[in-house]
């Protein structure tokens, strides 16, 4: 199989030995040779005449964790192609193999829809800050060929500001006293128009993406909108969700998961639709994300029966002064107080980049090395030279990553 | 937009962004003539009218009366790069002549003959900009205030819809609040490479600044190629090819930065943070003990043996005759006491010297030394504070360098070192190196340099100030997003007036520079969300 997509389930494991004059690589499926063939361009090195040199070694991996995903946000900044192309790239050398393309939000819409072009024309930045399905079909394409699956957020009922602006009546009108003021909020879970453009979109992004996973959002619903809409009251009355808007939320919730799994696609949320106590599928992804106490979280998601991703302690965007790979690098996805069967639902994690203070001026470095240190814990000092050694690589290759400390490459970036 | 003094957590953000966000527009339209930093002095007309630029037509050139003219190797350079600036998107297609008369030409006037020397501190960099209907007249005092003119003429032209270039008709009255406005760069801790630092003196330039200071060599490396002593970066430099610099890449530097009107202000610092002095300079740094013996590992200069000044005499003889700035920046700050007090020598000459165990007054009696060779060669020197600090006895006019930010404040540290006497430059609130989540200009922006208690003549003793980039994460990977725009916050608390100050405003006219900056090829990073209409592209 060499024309299909990689899921899940795929096997990423290999077994490389290198040996004069033949060295075999081995591994089930496809990717599991990708992430072989980059282990085997780590191994060969230069001596000081120039010479290439690999060592004889017998290698037997298989990845810890089968989800290991970036999260970009192309909605708070539009990011060129060439900038998603480059840092594909660079995940695939640091075998990550999953790209979360937070493509909409607030701020902007870049995401060009064949049945709705108004939520583009009218919500992008401008023209020329567009993702046309030409180039969505690049992104997939090119990260299919490293063995990365592209999984689609499409995050609703909040961060929707944009598509109210090519979707009229989607977002709820806000109000003060009986009167609209002009502006909007989240989704408008009460019209039946509502769930008819979600069913018709969603269609879209379903045949669009071809990952079993959409990934459905569902983070910081801010009730204060819904709350001023007498319409909305009116409704909340009519169900008996009291003055209980989190219900409201997980009806709207509901509908979409419904109207997504209609397209047999999975889904993956953030945890605020767990906490709120949707009723979920069986095989849904909760992408735990909020930074206190986040091994609760996991326990009480894992609990449940539910598969989780980790994203909290990784939070990339918030940068610091120093080397604060130190901590990305001592995370414990696991340890949190829960069974083995729990444990094993924990299926990995995601460095995450959101995009306000992120554009294609600083994103490279901003991501690299740092979201190399995302693995597993050994020793710190080791560590430290096997990330500087490796950023040098990077370097090298043509990835601006930023140095881990002082020193230098004996190869420098052209700059 | 304001996202709060401190990084909040992202679900107690929202709540407080959303209202802001709804507030601020995405940025679509320039601010029609802005300039960033802001001008003392900018008048347009109400209803004023603007003057079409036609870009095959439009010539810089020399009003009568100039004191200077063709020939100028200064100006002519500068036309020839602020030219390609304006016009260089230009597309050459007849289009209709519009009915405004276009201005075909900025006439320059410079005042003071001289085009060959070099900027110094006293460098007058006032201009005065006219644009009215048909002309346009830059004048200065010095091709460095005329410099500064051409920057702000070339933030002022804009383009309309139709792709016509145009400028507003404007007054302007322009002169720097500060005259020493400098940003470090530290090519010890990283190499960079000499593109970087073309590159950075390019934008330097955009932002008004007017001194590099070259932080050149430290601990870590020593990548700059003394003719006097070549050991020092054949032995300390990371890698002795690849990364130096060369007595021909320094006069690059010199060269690039002149044409500019920029200083090169270059630190040696000693006697702490000079580690990789050592390897080509045996017997100059201090050896450490353990016990009786030897350890192994070194200190900072070693200053009690005659080597030592004649060794710093020598070099310091090469490095005033390659820099030609009067000033030097000799460092001082930071010294570890540890290996002087471990060695039995220095001991046995702190006891000679009635020094009793304070160590500080060791390394006064270094500096002493230090401050008497370089203004026996003819330079003067800046110093870290800690020279001042630990009481040295400085000339009066040493430039002292405030960098700490507490212990004391350093509002109250300018309040001593000028109530002393000295001169005084500000980097303690401008350390962009330390990088935090959010919008960390506007700290750096609000900076207030002379809010102090004291004297007129006190205040006026602050000369400026300088952002400092600190190479330990820092390389040519994110040197470029990492200053800019941020460093462009403290741009313009150096250069414009102590009022402009509204935050909201800046935002406006900072995140519009940024855009510009990525017009010109500069890779600085956004400042919030948003776009710009033509994104970064390079890789």
């Amino acid at each position: 199989g060499c024309r299909g997509y990689p899921h899940i389930g795929s096997s990423e494991a290999y077994h490389l030995t290198v040996t004069e004059p033949v060295a075999v690589l081995k591994a089930d499926e496809v990717w599991g040779a990708l992430r072989g063939l980059e282990t085997f361009s780590q191994l060969v090195h230069e001596d000081d005449y120039g010479s290439f040199l690999v060592n004889e070694s017998e290698i037997d991996d298989f990845p810890r964790f089968a989800h290991r995903g970036i999260l970009l946000d192309t909605s708070r900044h539009y990011l060129p192609l060439k900038s998603i192309l480059k840092n594909l790239d660079a995940m695939a050398f640091n075998k990550f193999n999953v790209l979360h393309w937070h493509v909409v939000d607030d701020q902007s819409f870049p995401y060009q829809s064949i049945y709705f072009p108004e939520l583009s024309d009218k919500g992008a930045y401008s023209y020329n800050h567009i993702y046309t399905p030409a180039d969505v079909r690049l992104v997939i394409e090119y990260a299919r060929s490293r063995g990365i699956r592209v999984i689609p957020e499409f995050d609703t009922p909040g961060h929707t500001q944009s598509w109210g602006k090519g979707q009229k009546d989607l977002l709820t009108p806000c109000y003060n006293g009986q009167q609209p003021t002009g502006s909007f909020g989240p989704v408008n879970p009460i019209l039946n128009t509502t769930y008819d453009f979600m069913t018709k979109f969603f269609k879209e992004i379903s045949s669009v993406f071809p990952d079993a996973y959409i990934h459905l959002g569902g983070d910081e619903v801010n009730f204060d909108c819904w709350k001023s809409n007498p319409e909305v009251k009116e409704f909340m009355k009519k169900q008996g969700f009291g003055t209980d808007y989190a219900k409201l939320e997980s009806y709207y919730i509901q509908k979409i998961l419904d109207i997504v799994s209609s397209y047999n696609k999975g889904y993956m949320v953030w945890q605020e639709v767990f906490d709120n106590k949707a009723q979920l599928k069986p095989d849904t992804v909760v992408e735990v994300w909020m930074g206190n106490n986040y091994a609760h979280e996991l326990s009480s998601v894992t609990g449940a029966g539910f598969t989780a991703i980790l994203a909290a302690p990784w939070y990339l965007d918030y940068i610091s002064y120093g080397q604060d790979w130190k901590k990305y690098y001592s995370v414990e996805p696991l340890n949190f107080p829960g069974s083995e069967e729990q444990k094993k639902l924990v299926i990995g994690g995601e460095a995450c980049l959101w995009g306000e203070f992120v554009d294609a001026t600083n994103l490279t470095p901003r991501l690299w090395p740092r979201a190399s240190a995302g693995r597993n814990v050994t020793n710190l000092q080791d560590a430290y030279e096997r990330l500087s050694n490796h950023r040098c690589r990077m370097l090298r290759r043509g990835i601006a990553a930023e140095p881990v400390f002082v020193g230098y490459c004996a190869h420098e970036a052209r700059g | 937009m304001a996202a709060g003094p401190a990084p909040l957590p992202l679900p107690m953000l929202l709540p407080l962004l959303l209202p802001l966000l709804l507030l601020l527009p995405p940025l679509l339209l320039e601010p029609a003539g802005a300039v960033w930093p802001q001008p003392q002095l900018q008048r347009s007309a109400p209803g004023g009218g603007r003057c079409p630029l036609p870009p095959r037509r439009f010539r810089f050139a020399y009003a009568a009366g100039s004191a200077v003219g063709p020939g100028c190797a200064v100006l002519e350079a500068a036309f020839q790069r602020y030219w390609a600036l304006l016009f260089a998107a230009a597309r050459p297609t007849e289009n209709e002549p519009p009915w405004e008369t276009p201005c075909t030409q900025l006439l320059v006037s410079v005042a003071t003959p001289g085009c060959d020397g070099f900027p110094s501190l006293d460098s007058k960099e006032s201009y005065q900009l006219s644009v009215s209907e048909g002309s346009m007249l830059l004048s200065a005092d010095t091709v460095w205030g005329a410099l500064r003119g051409l920057e702000t003429f070339s933030q002022l032209v804009g383009r309309d819809e139709n792709g016509m270039y145009y400028i507003n008709q404007t007054e302007i009255v322009d002169f720097p609040r500060f005259p020493h406005r400098g940003l470090l760069l530290d090519t010890s801790r990283h190499y960079l490479p000499l593109r970087a630092i073309l590159e950075t003196l390019d934008v330097m330039a955009y932002n008004k600044f007017n001194v590099f200071h070259w932080h050149i060599v430290d601990d870590p490396s020593f990548p700059y190629e003394s003719s006097t002593f070549p050991e020092l970066s054949k032995q300390g430099a990371f890698n002795a090819v690849t990364h130096t610099y060369s007595a021909s890449d320094v006069r690059r530097v010199l060269e690039h930065a002149r044409l500019r009107g920029i200083r090169v202000l270059p630190e040696f610092d000693t006697p702490g943070h000079s580690l990789s002095w050592g390897p080509g300079a045996p017997g100059l740094l201090t050896p450490c003990y353990l016990g009786k013996s030897p350890s192994g590992t070194y200190g900072p200069i070693n200053p009690i043996l005659n080597s030592t000044y004649e060794f710093v005499s020598s070099l310091f003889k090469e490095v005033s005759t390659v820099f030609p700035d009067f000033f030097l920046h000799l460092g001082g700050d930071e010294v570890d006491f540890t290996c002087w007090k471990s060695n039995p020598q220095i001991s046995a000459f702190m006891k000679e010297m009635g020094f009793g165990e304070d160590y500080k007054k060791l390394e006064s009696y270094y500096i002493q030394r230090l401050l008497d060779i370089v203004s026996s060669i003819g330079k003067g020197s800046i110093v870290w504070q800690e020279v001042f600090d630990n009481g040295v006895k400085v000339r009066p006019d040493t430039i002292i360098h405030v960098w700490k930010e507490s212990s004391p404040p350093y509002l109250e540290e300018l309040a001593n070192v000028t109530r002393a006497g000295y001169p005084a430059l500000l980097s303690a609130p401008w350390y962009l190196n330390r990088i935090s989540y959010g919008q960390d200009w506007m700290a750096a922006y609000q900076v207030e340099p002379l809010k102090f208690e004291g004297s007129p003549e006190q205040k006026d003793r602050v000369l400026g100030g300088e952002a400092c980039m600190w190479g330990e994460y820092v390389d040519v990977t994110n040197l470029t997003p990492r200053l800019w725009p941020r460093a462009g916050a403290v741009a313009e608390r150096l250069w414009s007036n102590a009022t402009v100050r509204d935050l909201q405003d800046a935002y406006l006219r900072l995140a519009d520079f940024r855009c510009k900056l990525l017009g010109r090829g500069v890779q600085a990073q956004p400042l919030y969300t948003g776009y710009c209409e033509h994104e970064f592209g390079g890789f």
